[in-house]
């Protein structure tokens, strides 16, 4: 098959580029999305390429121009809208949660909200505490929103087409540290599925469940388990909301044992609402209680060693992993 | 009248034709008449327990929307608050869907899942009903960027309250309205309280028409009270906007006879204020300006409140009888499954 060599950031620009050249209802909008070309610079050129009709740059005002995505796409278009990253979304919480995730509903079915929402997230870079949140789990505990991490360049192609296919609203968390990942990307095939989770590596004696940039972290991990005859399966989640619980247990079914990994906070977290349903749908698998790391509970501190001792690393989840291997059931 | 849009009307009352004139000031006066009696019934219904949760009612306000929605026609859409009941009917949502909304009655124009506050009409392009102070004015805006991106020629209508104006949203999407030229009117209804908050509480200028033209919009204030006045205005304004001049700006200033909503025991308005606006009641004012102009009598007065009334009748002998959803439609409509697809596109 043919392969291109790309970054996460192209694969992402690549989506773009494709859904305004298909349909005419596509637009993006957001907080310099055109001149600047996307803070992380995923639109870049593409104002250029398509005019600011329809990348159009937006005033600092989060909630007005998400609401007004959510308004476009009730109307019948497919907005495509930039938050600059989740931090930020805060301001914006009041559309995406009371207008974009209940209209639908609301409306006994009369109204239909096909609006894509893109937002960065994440620690990592040193940004410290209103910089670095992971609130993924947040969206994903709201019913009415699809809820999506690509982790992959596969993903970061392939998963815009289905959302903007979506009749209902999707959110799409960009995780900071994965732009620059490059690689080889499979030219197309065909459309991606968007609700089930992916087994990125097999394994037999440990399940590392785990999304977005927590991704890379654990396949590390997964390797440093290796050279200690622990044999990790990977599951990357892919879909926050609804949740493939399926591929997950099936998992769980034949390693018996798993540990949940999630940059966001521990408690009442989505490595909780994860661990809570092995435990509810394969508690007679299980040979070890299920583990988490999560990040700890703190505001992400500013100085390296601090923030790199905040967030799960490749070697507290393999630790997690021994731990969970060394309960011999 | 109730089941229908009404014709973008003429500003027939400046014209010469005296019988169109009379039949325009009759519809209005319909319009509101019926709002009225409709509250006036939600009032005994909440009382008997038939209906529940918040309800805000209008009664003082129907000027506003009579006047207001008689600027708008088919093409156009309506985004409205909480206190909705007077906008939706005045767009021609039935009477008999409102109110079964108000029962959570399956036939209800939200089936049961709005109520008072999340009243939906698609085909009317009546887009709620939203209970955020504030929340409605970003979804108006992008309603109306996707009618100028497809170069459409229907205007936005986003009405909203004086507590409104405070919220960031307000402010944010007057911006973003001036700076992209939305086909937007921002109907302001200022009846003076934020809840319990005066005007003069809430905001430290309190001319909003002033402030609302500092973001580069044609804004002013109306008498909310005087129907003729509101749609005149609003006719001014929606040319305006079809013109492709942006979005306006309207203050209504107008004032709610009733409390806040039904929870509230309204101690803090001066009972000798109230009476002062009474005097002033919208429905009395058209009523007695049609009298004088030899539009309306005794009999044709009586007449017209009695169709509203047996209106309203019908609509609660209706709502009582419909069937609720069944609780197996409980996860229904919270995303799309096969066979729910928006009736509308
Ligand atoms: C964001 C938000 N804050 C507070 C409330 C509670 N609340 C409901 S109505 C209201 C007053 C709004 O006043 P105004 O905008 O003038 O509209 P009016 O009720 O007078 O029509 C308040 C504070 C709310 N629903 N939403
Ligand atoms: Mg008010």
């Amino acid at each position: 098959m043919k392969t291109v060599t790309t970054t996460y950031r192209e694969a992402l620009r690549e989506a773009l580029r494709e859904a305004l050249s298909a349909d005419d209802r596509v637009f993006l909008l957001g907080e310099d999305v055109g001149r600047y070309g996307g803070a992380f610079g995923v639109s870049l050129g593409l104002v250029e390429e398509f005019g600011p009709e329809r990348v159009r740059d937006t005033p600092l005002s989060e909630s007005a121009f998400v609401g007004t995505g959510i308004g476009a796409a009730v109307a019948g278009m497919r907005p495509v809208v930039e938050i600059m990253t989740v931090n930020f979304s805060l301001l914006a919480l009041d559309q995406i949660l009371n207008n974009a995730a209940t209209l639908r509903h609301m409306s006994g079915g009369q109204l239909s909200v096909p609006v894509v929402i893109r937002m960065t997230t994440g620690a990592g870079r040193q940004l410290a505490a209103q910089h670095s949140h992971s609130l993924e789990g947040w969206y994903a505990h709201i019913p009415g929103i699809r809820v999506l991490a690509p982790a992959t360049l596969q993903d970061a192609r392939g998963m815009l087409a289905p959302a903007l296919a979506d009749p209902d609203p999707v959110v799409i968390f960009e995780h900071g540290s994965l732009y620059n990942v490059s690689g080889e990307l499979t030219a197309a095939e065909g459309p991606l599925d968007i609700s089930s989770a992916a087994v990125r590596r097999s394994g037999d004696d440990v399940t590392l469940v785990t999304y977005g940039g927590s991704l890379p972290k654990v396949l590390s991990a997964a390797d440093l388990l290796a050279e200690e005859d622990i044999s990790a399966e990977v599951v990357d989640l892919r879909s926050l909301r609804p949740l493939d619980d399926v591929t997950v247990m099936a998992s769980v079914a034949r390693t018996h044992r798993a540990v949940v990994v999630d940059e966001g906070w521990r408690t009442g977290g989505l490595a909780a609402e994860v661990s809570a349903r092995i435990t509810e749908q394969a508690f007679y698998e299980l040979d070890a209680p299920v583990g988490r790391v999560c990040s700890a509970e703190v505001p992400i501190p500013y100085a390296r060693h601090l923030e790199e001792a905040a967030l799960p690393q490749a070697e507290d989840i393999a630790a997690a992993a021994r731990e969970a291997v060394g309960h011999r059931g | 009248m109730s089941t229908s849009h009404r014709k973008p009307a003429k500003p027939a009352h400046r014209g010469t034709h005296q019988d169109a004139a009379a039949k325009h000031h009759r519809d209005l006066l319909a319009s509101m008449l019926l709002i009225r009696r409709f509250e006036e019934r939600c009032v005994e219904l909440y009382s008997a327990a038939k209906i529940r949760g918040f309800v805000h009612l209008y009664i003082g306000e129907e000027a506003v929307a009579a006047g207001v929605l008689d600027a708008l026609g088919p093409v156009d859409t309506v985004v409205s608050t909480y206190r909705e009941h007077g906008h939706a009917l005045a767009r021609g949502v039935p009477t008999d869907a409102v109110m079964a909304e108000m029962y959570g009655k399956a036939t209800g124009c939200s089936r049961g899942r709005g109520g008072s506050m999340h009243l939906f009409d698609v085909g009317r392009r009546f887009y709620g009903g939203n209970a955020i102070v504030g929340g409605g004015i970003p979804l108006a805006a992008g309603l109306a960027l996707a009618e100028k991106m497809r170069g459409g020629p229907g205007v936005v209508c986003c009405f909203f309250g004086d507590g409104a104006f405070a919220e960031g949203e307000f402010h944010e999407t007057a911006n973003l309205a001036v700076l992209w030229g939305l086909p937007l009117l921002l109907a302001c209804e200022n009846n003076l309280y934020a809840m319990g908050t005066p005007l003069r509480v809430e905001h430290g200028q309190t001319d909003l028409a002033m402030r609302a033209a500092s973001y580069g919009m044609p804004a002013w204030a109306v008498d909310g009270m005087d129907v003729l006045a509101v749609e005149d205005a609003a006719h001014r304004a929606v040319e305006g906007i079809r013109a492709g001049h942006g979005p306006y700006f309207l203050e209504l200033r107008t004032y709610r006879f009733r409390a806040h909503s039904m929870y509230d025991p309204d101690r803090y308005r001066d009972k000798a204020e109230i009476e002062r606006w009474r005097a002033r009641d919208p429905v009395v004012l058209l009523e007695r300006r049609m009298r004088s102009a030899g539009e309306l009598d005794d009999a044709s007065y009586a007449e017209l409140d009695r169709r509203c009334t047996d209106e309203v009748d019908r609509a609660v002998a209706a709502a009582e009888a419909a069937p609720v959803e069944p609780v197996s439609d409980l996860l229904r409509y919270v995303v799309t499954a096969a066979g729910d697809l928006p009736e509308a596109r």
